[in-house]
């Protein structure tokens, strides 16, 4: 049944025909017919944000919290041009939103009109795809397109650029069921070939590993419950990048912890000497690898990506397989029963006592003594006080954000949300609001660095106009911690720049958003101000005063080897070489 | 148009090779691109390669299917086999691209690009300059007293050799519409 309706109307039923409660935006000329449909609706909730970048890292949060795509309405010009930074993260991290701008009505489009910006042109190469709609009766299935390209295949962003006079005319509606979507459909299953020939390798293979990414959680839960009875079944080790905290539980035996710059010891050593590494929904980021030439020199590789591009971009791989990562392990698990169940269970005993030799040089010890908080004992508390509740973590950018990632456990997916590939300075406090909207009765936490937060601290007003008590916990050393740890590295301990100047006290900060501050720079005292922040019924902003030097390790420096690790402060000394230290 | 059998994404039977061999050989490779005739669509393919430094050496495009919509990209480009490899994959993501072919892997193919060439000569040259033309069937299509314009088709080799020709004639122009490609026989 088609209807005749305004494309203003239209795109309000697109998204309620798309199952879309929840639309993170910012009003402004070119799409205020859209927000005067909104005004007079109640199935979609809009949520106000104070800066369009602050819209988009909200969608990408609560697609990260739900699985479902995120949504954003932003009018033309500066509103298009200040979501292009979330954007590019979503489309680094592969996270599905929808972005709706509003453009200058098409008889204008083209004459420098006021806050006329060429979106589609701008934003083309920071979205999976992108429309400008010329007329009406294009717009629901340009909407319902939408929809389909950011959640089908590799996730990402879209953008649905919508002039106003297009908004205002009328045209034919059609549901999602009515419209034929275009040839858009990614190949989800895998092929048997290579599926039987990886099944031969981990039958035979005497020092295999498991290295996982965000195409599990994208995957679906389906997906990290289907790894963790492939990694029960086998008893391969686990180890995962920073995108896929959550779909191996921290708490399970099997688990190596996180790998890559910042990652675990135990992990990284596996992966360089392994002699099987199969990479489930992981797309071998320099983060991870290191050293190309070096990377994981012994090992045969299989690769499951739902993206043919990521397989052999950076590392060449001996078993590609190219499909949905929870189609591709259900067939792996059939198959491996099938013929069954073998490993080689003498040689995996070795590899454990390695790992296990590995693990016992505990490559995250710090000790917190003296007067002053430790950035680590205050994630090492954090996570002791929250573990038993229903929470999600946020990070923002920088020494923080690995150390959360080091420090706090994730049992399940979708619980942690952090911006990986981009690493945008900014998305954390949004991106937590996006993850309460989704989850009001949650305890969802952003781990902050000081500098990172001020860059969006405005959406703080967002939090406490929509009631989203989120707790922002920021780990305060006054510094760009990661800029100055470089510096220290490779610039000669010349810190230019690196620290926080004139900062704001937080406390009367959160005063004057209406909210709570708290304020804590002693260890003795730090357990109950974390609880005072827990069971606070509002947004807390917590300033933890912590160590001011303080490096996060281990760390393995640009231009080397996973094996060539540094473990702590008496390592650094000139080990990053003049090549190494022309990467970022 | 002959219709393209294979779609993106498959892996068996397809353009693309998951398991290229690693060679630092740069290799010429021709791929046609089958895309939804729609804005903006040849602005993807071409930023594609830049934002990705890969190399163009020619690009032609034409809606060749009214009904569908369809255009044809053909690209030549030039790569290791790990880039070229890429390439396909990398263009198989954007969303109006239908299917990727390279015609260099998938048995013989015919490329042919057409030019026009004007040169301006009297006397002796003007003479040799028609001369050679005839010699490489290129067709006069307009002539002053002082001046011709030919028109050839070919493969961009013999382009190359025919205006190395007519420069000391007197070349003062040529354009180029770059090359068109199919892969011969009913494959
Ligand atoms: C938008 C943006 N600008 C600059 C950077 C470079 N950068 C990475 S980490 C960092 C310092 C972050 O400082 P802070 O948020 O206080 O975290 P810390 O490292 O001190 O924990 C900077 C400037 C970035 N990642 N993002
Ligand atoms: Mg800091």
């Amino acid at each position: 049944m088609t209807r005749q309706m305004t494309g203003a109307k239209m795109v309000v039923q697109a998204l309620k025909d798309q199952g879309v409660d929840t639309v993170f935006g910012y009003p402004g000329g070119a799409v205020l017919p859209i927000y005067d449909e909104i005004f007079q609706q109640n199935g979609i909730r809009h949520i106000l944000v104070r800066h369009e970048q602050g819209a988009v890292h909200m969608a990408e949060g609560y697609a990260r919290a739900t699985g479902k795509v995120g949504v954003c309405l932003v009018t033309s010009g500066p509103g298009a041009t200040n979501a292009v930074t979330g954007l590019t993260d979503a489309l680094m991290d592969s996270i599905p939103i929808v972005v709706l701008t509003g453009q200058v009505p098409t008889f204008m489009i083209g004459s420098d009109a006021f806050q006329e910006a060429d979106t589609v042109g701008i934003t083309r190469s920071c979205t999976k795809h992108n429309w400008l709609v010329r007329d009406t009766e294009d717009l629901p299935h340009i909407m319902h397109e939408a929809f389909h390209v950011a959640s089908s295949g590799r996730p990402g962003p879209v953008l649905v650029d919508i002039p106003k006079d297009v908004q205002f005319a009328t045209g034919s509606y059609a549901a999602p069921k009515e419209v034929k979507l275009a040839h858009y459909a990614p190949k989800v299953k895998g092929d048997m070939e290579p599926i039987t020939e990886l099944v031969e390798a981990m039958e035979q293979a005497k020092r295999p590993v498991f290295y996982t990414g965000g195409g599990v959680i994208n995957s679906g839960t389906g997906a990290s419950q289907l790894l963790r009875e492939l990694v029960e079944a086998t008893g391969f080790p686990v180890t995962s990048t920073l995108m896929g905290l959550g779909a191996y539980p921290a708490s399970g035996d099997k688990w190596l912890g996180m790998l890559g710059m910042h990652g675990l010891y135990e992990a990284n050593m596996a992966m360089h000497d392994c002699d099987l590494m199969i990479n489930i929904g992981a797309r071998f980021d320099d983060r991870i690898t290191g050293r190309i030439d070096a990377f994981s020199p012994k090992s045969k590789k299989a690769h499951i990506d739902i993206d043919p591009s990521s397989i052999n971009k950076v590392i060449r791989v001996d078993i590609p397989i190219v499909g949905d990562v929870g189609h591709v392990l259900e067939d792996l698990l059939k198959v491996w029963k099938a013929r069954g169940r073998k490993t080689n269970k003498e040689a995996l005993a070795k590899w454990w006592a390695q790992i296990d030799k590995w693990r016992a040089v505990d490559c995250l010890k710090f000790k917190q003594e003296g007067p002053t908080i430790k950035p680590q004992y205050a994630l090492q508390r954090l996570e002791a006080l929250t573990k038993g509740y229903d929470r999600y973590i946020t990070t923002e950018v920088g020494q923080h954000q690995m150390w959360a990632a080091q420090f706090l456990g994730f049992e399940d997916p979708n619980r942690w949300m952090t911006s990986g590939g981009l690493g945008t300075m900014g998305y954390g406090l949004p991106a937590s609001i996006g993850v309460q909207v989704a989850h009001p009765d949650a305890l969802v936490i952003n781990v902050a660095g000081e500098a990172s937060w001020l860059m969006n601290m405005q959406e703080m007003g967002t939090a406490i106009q929509f009631r989203a008590p989120v707790k922002q916990f920021i780990l305060n050393n006054e510094r760009l911690g990661m800029v100055r740890q470089w510096q220290e590295l490779l610039h000669g301990e010349r810190y230019s720049h690196s620290w926080s100047e004139a900062l704001p006290d937080f406390v009367k900060l959160a005063e004057a958003f209406g909210c709570k501050g708290i304020k804590c720079d002693n260890p003795a005292d730090l357990d109950d101000a974390i609880m005072e922040m827990i069971n606070y019924d509002g947004p807390v902003i917590f300033d933890c005063l912590v160590e001011k030097h303080e490096n996060c390790f281990p760390m393995i420096p640009s231009g080397k080897a996973h094996n060539e690790m540094l473990l702590g402060e008496a390592e650094t000394k000139g080990v990053i070489d003049a090549k190494g230290s022309v990467l970022v | 148009m002959s219709p393209l059998h294979i779609k993106k994404g498959s892996t068996s039977h397809s353009a693309y090779n998951l398991r290229p061999t690693f060679s630092d050989v740069q290799e010429k490779h021709t791929l046609a691109v089958l895309v939804d005739n729609e804005a903006g669509v040849l602005a993807r393919v071409i930023g594609l390669f830049s934002a990705r430094g890969y190399n163009i050496e020619s690009l032609t495009v034409a809606e060749v299917d009214h009904v569908g919509g369809l255009s044809r990209i053909t690209v030549v480009t030039t790569g290791t086999p790990q880039v070229i490899e890429q390439i396909k994959a990398q263009l198989g993501r954007i969303v109006p691209v239908h299917d990727v072919h390279d015609l260099t892997v998938e048995g013989p193919a015919v490329e042919r690009e057409l030019a026009l060439l004007k040169v301006e000569g009297e006397g002796e040259k003007r003479v040799e300059a028609l001369r050679l033309a005839d010699i490489f069937r290129a067709n006069v299509v307009d002539s002053t007293l002082r001046s011709f314009v030919f028109e050839i088709t070919g493969t961009p080799e013999k382009i190359d050799a025919f205006s190395d020709l007519m420069r000391p004639l007197g070349l003062l122009e040529v354009a180029r519409t770059g090359v068109a490609a199919l892969s011969r026989g009913t494959a």
